[in-house]
């Protein structure tokens, strides 16, 4: 009898799991990211572990950022409330693991759009909030006034699991000259290897290396060289698969900077529903535009995104420029100011 | 009593009157049903994975890997494949472990006697040093060495220096490197004198077991090891020459070039590893030692032994047997620590194929489980070996 027993008790730990399984995984596919969102109150958004200007946590918690704006203004569009979003800080390894499990439906965290990334691993970019380009940090007192200055033997400092692990491969191939690289998982731990004098250079994005530069002992006595060796545009990324989730994340960056082309702010928003223009009309919202029903929000998510956040150029000004990373905006300009930011018309 | 309480007892009654099958049975039903949930995860995951357009298997090893890695035992560069950077990876664990073991266990055997010392120092030294050190996590030792003690490194411009030929600076130890011509003649030659010389003591205590002849084992072994590989380097013109590192100073940045090197990194897991484990050594050891009976002393010293041929030829055999089925878990475990080594930068597995492979090409679970069944591979295949050297020095029943 007891053998009998033991076995319908495995059995029906079988079953048991079974059909526990099945149900986490059917319910998954039905539902879209946008509807589950709705329900559960706020957006789960990716963050870095801590990068000023782009996605970093004061002494109470509070996320502040341009990566983290991205996360506000799909809030503001779908929720009503910038503040309806959950952070969750990961690191370069762990970011699309998260994002493909679920654990996040945004990642907006200093990532790069490259082809492998975009088509092999079940991932789709949205769009670019920030144009960077990778360059190299050196003492000023070695004299060094270009990246054509390095020689063999040179010691290397950088993260893992970046394009910039790439890059700087290609980048010395192409010299010929012979590197050592000293790769670490966080970036704390380069900074303080770089600072000790472990490594003669720092490399990552730009924007990077001078938000980490004001973390060394003595910051004025490091440059970061003028060259640029590579094309980093960074932007939110979504799961692939998730149409409407996708366009809503998209347009919601889109509008953002739209509505710095137009003149748009959180200041004068309200003023501005009395514009006569067509297409100022459309981002805040006026009697008549529809285009909030076609991505299954309501008319006027745009405006709450301008009115709560700001446009980009007022989340640029605050994060990045007025906290002295990078006061110039170079390609995160306007096209029409002579910079690249260029989005596909919000209409 | 119920339909299926008749029915499940005729079973029972079955399985009584055929106890072969009594006995399968659980275990068949066991099997099945692993089996069935190994199935099911894989299946789920291989059909959530194309769900999602995640690509998967095992195809990307021969990819490029396009990323470089700072320290190899084997050739590495950016145009050579995710699979070459497995291994190299899978050689630097290697290399730290067997490393870390030699000198944990070095360091455990002289700290395990030295607390037994009855000079108080002595012991008192070896207390301290196995308290603090068994005492404070892994991960903050390992930031101790690397983020503070080999900090405390001049700078390369600065080195210190030994013996003219050894810089040590913040960016590693520099020294010569040998440059041998013939060596595959010396290695041979070392082989046959290390043969030579097993079988001469086989010999010798053949002899001494036989006819009670003692021959100066020591000194004519000793003999040999000199005699033969000097024949050997004058007959086939074994040479040496050394390369030293060259400190250059270009464009304000000083580098040692040439010769040969140890990255801090590396210097900052072995210690760590092997300080960290050797306490543990250390303990087994005055356990082993503990546990031989006084009387085993009494009894050797009874019949005329020395203090030294009692602790050669009566304790230490016998403690081994204790010492050595626990320090084989001490083994498995530095050699699974080493995977901190992500943490400091040292290109083992976890930090190049772990991770930088993992992030360049986003095969998680393949990756993950490669790795997971290396660290299985090594684990076991020291417990083999551990089991072997057991079973040899344990105790011969007759």
């Amino acid at each position: 009898m007891k053998n009998i027993m033991k076995a319908i008790g495995s059995l029906s730990v079988l079953a048991f799991v079974l059909t526990a399984c099945g149900d986490g995984g059917g319910a998954k596919k039905a539902t879209s990211t946008l509807d589950t969102t709705k329900s559960q109150g706020f957006v789960k958004c990716g963050v870095s572990q801590g990068l000023p200007g782009f996605s970093n946590a004061d002494a109470s918690g509070n996320w502040t950022g341009i990566d983290v704006d991205v996360c506000r203004a799909v809030a503001a569009a779908v929720l009503g409330d910038a503040n309806k979003v959950k952070y969750t800080p990961l690191s370069a390894k762990e970011r699309f693991t998260a994002l493909q499990a679920g654990e996040i439906d945004v990642l907006s965290r200093n990532t790069t759009w490259t082809l492998e990334r975009d088509a092999s691993i079940g991932l789709t970019f949205v769009g670019v909030n920030f144009y960077d380009g990778q360059g190299f940090m050196v003492r000023k007192a070695t004299g060094i006034k270009s990246v054509n200055d390095f020689k063999s033997g040179v010691k290397v400092c950088t993260n893992t699991g970046t394009t910039t692990e790439l890059n700087m491969a290609d980048f010395f191939k192409s010299k010929g000259v012979q590197y050592e690289p000293v790769v670490f998982e966080k970036a704390d731990e380069v900074v303080q290897a770089y600072d000790s004098g472990r490594c003669d250079t720092y490399t990552t994005d730009k924007s990077g290396l001078a938000a980490q530069r004001t973390k060394l002992s003595q910051p004025d006595d490091h440059v970061v060289l003028p060259e640029t060796i590579s094309k980093e545009p960074l932007g939110p990324v979504v799961r692939q698969g998730d149409a409407k989730w996708e366009d809503v994340v998209r347009w919601s960056l889109n509008v953002w900077i739209e509505a710095e082309e137009y003149g748009v702010n959180s200041g004068n928003i309200d003023s501005m529903k009395e514009s006569k223009n067509p297409a100022i009309q459309r981002i805040v919202g006026a009697e008549g535009t529809k285009n909030g029903e076609a991505l299954g929000l309501d008319n006027q998510w745009s405006y709450r995104i301008i009115k709560q956040i700001g446009n980009y150029g007022e989340s640029y000004k605050k994060h990045i420029a007025d906290t002295g990373i990078l006061p110039d905006r170079g390609p995160n300009n306007l096209w029409t100011k002579g910079g690249i930011l260029y989005v596909p018309p919000v209409r | 009593m119920s339909f299926i309480q008749t029915h499940l007892e005729k079973i029972d009654q079955y399985l009584n009157d055929h106890p072969k099958i009594k006995f399968l049975l659980p275990q068949v039903i066991l099997i099945i049903f692993v089996l069935s949930i190994i199935f099911y995860f894989s299946f789920n995951a291989s059909s959530n994975l194309s769900a999602r357009g995640i690509n998967t298997g095992f195809g990307f090893l021969s990819n490029k890997a396009s990323f470089d890695i700072q320290f190899s035992l084997i050739e590495f560069n950016s145009s050579m494949t995710y699979g070459r950077a497995y291994l190299v990876g899978l050689l630097n664990t290697i290399l730290v472990s067997v490393i870390g073991i030699l000198f944990a266990t070095i360091l455990g055997f002289i700290f395990g006697i030295l607390r037994l010392s009855s000079n108080p120092l002595a012991s008192g030294l070896a207390t301290t040093y196995i308290e603090f050190f068994r005492n404070v996590s892994l991960l903050l030792q390992l930031f101790f060495w690397y983020f503070t003690v080999l900090r405390l490194l001049p700078q390369a411009d600065n080195s210190l220096v030994f013996f003219d030929t050894i810089y040590a600076n913040i960016k590693g130890i520099y020294f010569p490197e040998f440059i041998w011509t013939n060596l595959s003649f010396l290695i041979y030659g070392l082989i046959f004198t290390f043969i030579s010389i097993y079988f001469f003591n086989i010999y010798a205590r053949r002899l001494r077991e036989n006819s009670g002849k003692i021959l100066p084992q020591f000194l004519i072994s000793l003999g040999i090891l000199i005699i033969l590989p000097t024949l050997v380097i004058f007959m086939f013109g074994v040479g040496v020459e050394f390369s030293h590192p060259k400190l250059e100073v270009e464009m304000g940045i000083a580098n040692y070039i040439g010769g040969s090197s140890i990255i801090p990194e590396f210097l900052a897991l072995a210690f760590a590893l092997s300080i960290y484990t050797s306490t543990f050594i250390a303990e087994n050891v005055r356990a082993g030692i503990l546990g031989i009976d006084k009387g085993q002393k009494e009894a050797a010293a009874s019949i005329g032994l020395t203090n030294t041929q009692i602790l050669r030829l009566v304790v230490i055999p016998q403690a081994l047997r204790i010492i050595i089925p626990p320090t084989t878990n001490q083994y498995l475990n530095l050699t699974k620590n080493s995977s901190l080594a992500a943490a400091i930068a040292y290109p083992d597995i976890v930090l190049v194929f772990a991770g930088t492979a993992l992030m360049q090409t986003g095969r998680a679970i393949e990756i993950v489980t490669i790795t997971m069944l290396t660290y299985l591979t090594l684990s076991i295949s020291i417990s083999i070996f551990m089991n072997w050297y057991n079973k040899k020095v344990s105790l011969t029943e007759r």
